[in-house]
């Protein structure tokens, strides 16, 4: 047994299992976005704005924006444990990437319930 | 045109401050021979030259080594095999400290197949004659108890390379489920315990080039996926 603290689920059998499940909702996410971009081709802001105003799509997203989160602090932490061997500089780096992934989260929340 | 151009890795750590390829021209006479020979050729014009070797039949598992860029048994490894136009390139098998030469420290492989604790564990009473075995559970080992722990898969895995302190690799994790396969063991759920983590096993990526490499023919990432089946139906 490897001792680890600042991997996502603290378990590498969790984070293996939200890696995959964090994958397939992003995928049917960018399907759903790239097939709505081309079934509406003279797309306006009011039939965006109005797409995005409506719960289920609100629910989608944020659920998307959250396994977008999960997915690379899984993906980023495994990175720097790979190639990042001075300890000090790799908890920095971590440190980073998990704060930015919070900032870029609540950023997207904000945007999604915003005007 | 049966001279074969061979460039070999030497390093002899106590008079070369760095390792260097050394070009050697060697006559197989026109002979398909298996690697093992040419480096026996070799050493007959340099006898400090190192390699280690013992059955030269595949069974030892002591010649593994990167030839041409891919790990084998270079005993078992016809010319033919690997040859790319009259040139062979002989290397140790990477990732792991090297002594001289082609010897390698083999330290860390070995620490990680202890770690998995590769004997039968088994807390009930032992029988008056042995344990049995149905020939149905017995062959759930075929494919497992054949490795011959030569490290050409471990040593051709990037995350065996960047975490060899904490990665059990290939041939420590297909040990691994030969005893969680084996219906004689009772200590899984110990073993299962250790491996969770995600190192353990869980930084295995499934590039496969272990079971590429594998002069037995061998399935790692195969065991590998078994033993993830093993912890998530434990775990959820």
């Amino acid at each position: 047994m490897v001792t680890n603290i600042t991997n996502f689920g603290r378990s590498g059998l969790s984070d293996w299992l939200i890696q995959r499940v964090s994958a397939i909702i992003m995928a049917i996410y960018t399907v759903f976005i790239v097939a709505y971009l081309l079934f509406n081709p003279g797309l306006d802001y009011a039939t965006w704005s109005g797409l995005f105003a409506q719960t289920w799509m609100r629910i989608f997203s944020l659920l998307a924006f959250v396994s977008l989160s999960a997915h690379a602090w899984v993906g980023l932490w495994t990175v720097t444990t790979d190639y990042i061997k001075p300890t000090g500089i790799r908890v920095g780096a971590q440190t980073v990437v998990i704060l930015a992934i919070f900032v870029f989260l609540v950023w997207g929340i904000q945007i999604l319930w915003g005007a | 045109m049966s001279t074969l151009q061979v460039s070999i890795y030497r390093y002899n750590p106590e008079t070369d401050s760095a390792p260097y390829m050394q070009e050697f021209q060697v006559d197989t006479q026109g002979r398909d021979v298996m690697v093992l020979d040419v480096l026996h050729m070799m050493k007959e014009d340099d006898n400090g030259l190192a390699y280690r070797r013992s059955c030269r039949e595949g069974v030892c598992g002591s010649d593994g080594m990167n030839m041409n860029g891919k790990n084998g048994l270079a005993c078992i490894t016809p010319l033919s095999e690997v040859i790319k136009g009259n040139k062979l390139v002989l290397r140790p098998l990477p990732g792991l400290p090297v002594i001289r030469d082609l010897v390698v420290d083999m330290g860390l492989f070995y620490k990680q197949y202890e770690r998995i604790q590769p004997y039968l564990q088994n807390d009930t009473p032992a029988p008056a004659i042995e344990r049995l075995q149905s020939p149905e559970d017995r062959d759930k080992l075929d494919g497992l108890y054949e490795c011959i722990l030569c490290a050409c898969c471990s040593t051709s895995c990037p995350s065996f390379w960047w975490n060899p302190d904490k990665f059990v690799g290939p041939a420590g994790l297909l040990q691994s489920y030969r005893f969680l396969a084996d219906s004689r063991d009772t200590a899984t759920g110990s073993r299962l315990a250790e491996l969770e983590d995600p190192f353990s096993v869980f930084r295995c990526r499934g590039i496969m080039n272990c079971v590429a490499v594998c002069p037995k023919g061998l399935n790692p990432t195969r065991a590998i996926g078994k033993i993830r089946d093993m912890l998530m139906a434990n775990a959820t």
